[in-house]
């Protein structure tokens, strides 16, 4: 594929176009469209890189090409510095990507938020993730200031005063407000689960619209939870999309299991990977599984892919899963 | 003290009474004294709030108190001063991610508010800290606005 260039002849900066006004729906962008539509979404993590070379970000966006609805760009994910992803972002909506702007709050406070906010819709940005973020602690940079002026439910409250009223927290008029549809995180594994239902919920009436989770490699666990949000109504109100993940050798899941908090590896997943020949094919043809599995699930609307490092593979594994059925999600070589 | 705020939300359920008791009299006390005084007393006021509250809760005077709607856990002590639930980094053992010496506030907060009697006021969505109010006293600004203490 051909990346467009930023700057044209004119050297005007044209963001992704936004799709015409529909009924029922929140933003303008084709996220939403596809999960209100009935299909089976899928989304993807993509990792911001460490540098200042934009070609590395369309690169890897170009591996999802046709197998993702919608690309996840991490702010500072586990603590780290990396590309702002707001700026992740903008490239994305540029070639016509459906990216999902994740907002750590951590590091901004509500000014900072409110001001990204708005440049986001300046770039038909029309997806946010609100999320509390790891501690500076676990990071690369320990010794930083953490903010933490909102938390997550605040910052879904924040989003979706400035959408629906129209103005800041303080009270200003915006003219334009950004038309965001919202999503939040849940990890159905950190005990215990009848709070997390709580939680969930406390999430939702906050004005979530989706809900992207934690690794599950549990199935039985996921069920469960499933089941009683389905009980609580909970998925009338939210989409819902899974998370899986894929795992690279024994190691890496043991380094996951003690290392991240709130993810559950069954032992069958360790023995499995430990009679394989080949762990990375093996812990891939699971993650295939696992959304298969999770597609059977009442009350899920997709499935969210964290392919760490491994970010090649997510199209195959799509692929392979057959969670899309017949369906291509857009692509920017189909336009160009 | 570390003691103290645990068995406060161990013991959530006779800290509402009392709360819910002693709460009214305090207020309309200050209102009293803030009448006569005309806010003379504020400073030893806000001391001897930060000293009582400080014993029980760990309090961090953060000027926007909700104890009895998180199950009498500050929620200031989250090293993420989290005021609607816990991050998605709690321990297995139920302890917090960033002190992994320190039960989560969060797992106290709701085993607290499961005893309580008004235990659905953990549900209500606290909009973050007005940070303005950071070390002021929330009894006296509760008792000049006439308001009840939550
Ligand atoms: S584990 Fe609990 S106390 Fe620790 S940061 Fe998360 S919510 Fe706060």
């Amino acid at each position: 594929m051909t990346i467009p260039e930023i700057n044209n002849q004119s050297y005007t900066y044209r963001p992704g176009e936004l799709l015409p006004e529909l009924e029922g729906h929140i933003s303008r962008g084709r996220f939403e469209r596809v999960l209100r539509n009935g299909d089976f979404a899928v989304t993807a993590e993509l990792a911001p890189p460490d540098s200042t070379d934009r070609n590395e970000v369309f690169e890897q966006a170009a591996l999802f090409d046709g197998f993702v609805d919608a690309i996840n760009a991490t702010d500072g994910s586990g603590a780290n510095c990396h590309m702002s992803s707001v700026v992740v972002c903008a490239l994305l909506s540029y070639i016509g990507y459906s990216p999902i702007m994740q907002i750590s709050c951590r590091d901004k406070n509500r000014i900072a938020i409110q001001g990204d906010l708005l440049g986001a819709g300046a770039l038909s940005i029309c997806n946010v993730l609100a999320l509390t973020g790891d501690d500076v602690s676990v990071g690369d940079h320990p010794e930083a200031k953490r903010v933490f002026d909102l938390d997550s439910i605040s910052l879904i409250t924040l989003i979706n005063k400035i959408r629906d009223e129209g103005s800041f927290l303080s009270g200003r008029k915006i003219t334009n407000p950004p038309q965001m549809f919202v999503g939040t995180s849940i990890n159905p594994f950190v005990p215990p689960v009848e709070s997390r239902i709580l939680q969930l919920e406390k999430k939702i009436n906050a004005g979530a619209d989706f809900i992207q989770t934690q690794y599950c490699f549990d199935m039985p666990m996921l069920k469960d939870f499933m089941s009683k949000t389905v009980d609580k109504g909970l998925t009338e109100k939210a989409f819902f999309l899974p998370g899986v993940g894929t795992l690279a050798s024994v190691k890496t899941a043991r380094w996951i299991k003690n290392n991240v908090p709130g993810v559950h590896i069954p032992d069958s997943i360790f023995k499995r990977l430990e009679g394989a020949d080949d762990q990375k094919k093996e812990g891939q043809k699971i993650c295939a599984e696992l959304m298969q599995q999770v597609k059977e699930i009442e009350g899920v609307s997709g499935v969210h892919i964290m392919a760490y490092k491994q970010e090649e593979c997510v199209a195959q594994m799509v692929k392979d899963s057959g969670v899309l059925g017949d369906r291509k999600p857009w692509a920017p070589k189909d336009e160009y | 003290m570390y003691r103290a705020r645990l068995f406060a939300s161990r013991h959530a359920r006779a800290y509402e009474v009392i709360y819910n008791a002693t709460s009214p009299v305090i207020l309309s006390t200050l209102r009293v004294i803030n009448k006569i005084t005309k806010g003379k007393l504020d400073r030893p006021i806000t001391w001897s709030e930060k000293i009582i509250k400080g014993f029980l809760f760990d309090c961090q005077m953060c000027g926007n108190c909700v104890l009895s709607s998180t199950g009498m856990a500050c929620p200031m002590n989250c090293p993420k001063t989290l005021r609607n639930g816990p991050c998605g980094g709690v321990r297995e053992n139920g302890n917090c991610e960033v002190k992994p010496e320190m039960k989560c506030v969060w797992v106290e907060a709701w085993s607290g508010s499961a005893k309580m009697k008004d235990n659905l006021a953990i549900q209500e969505i606290q909009f973050a800290v007005n940070h303005s109010h950071r070390g002021s006293s929330a009894w006296i600004r509760l008792a000049k606005e006439n308001k009840q203490i939550t």
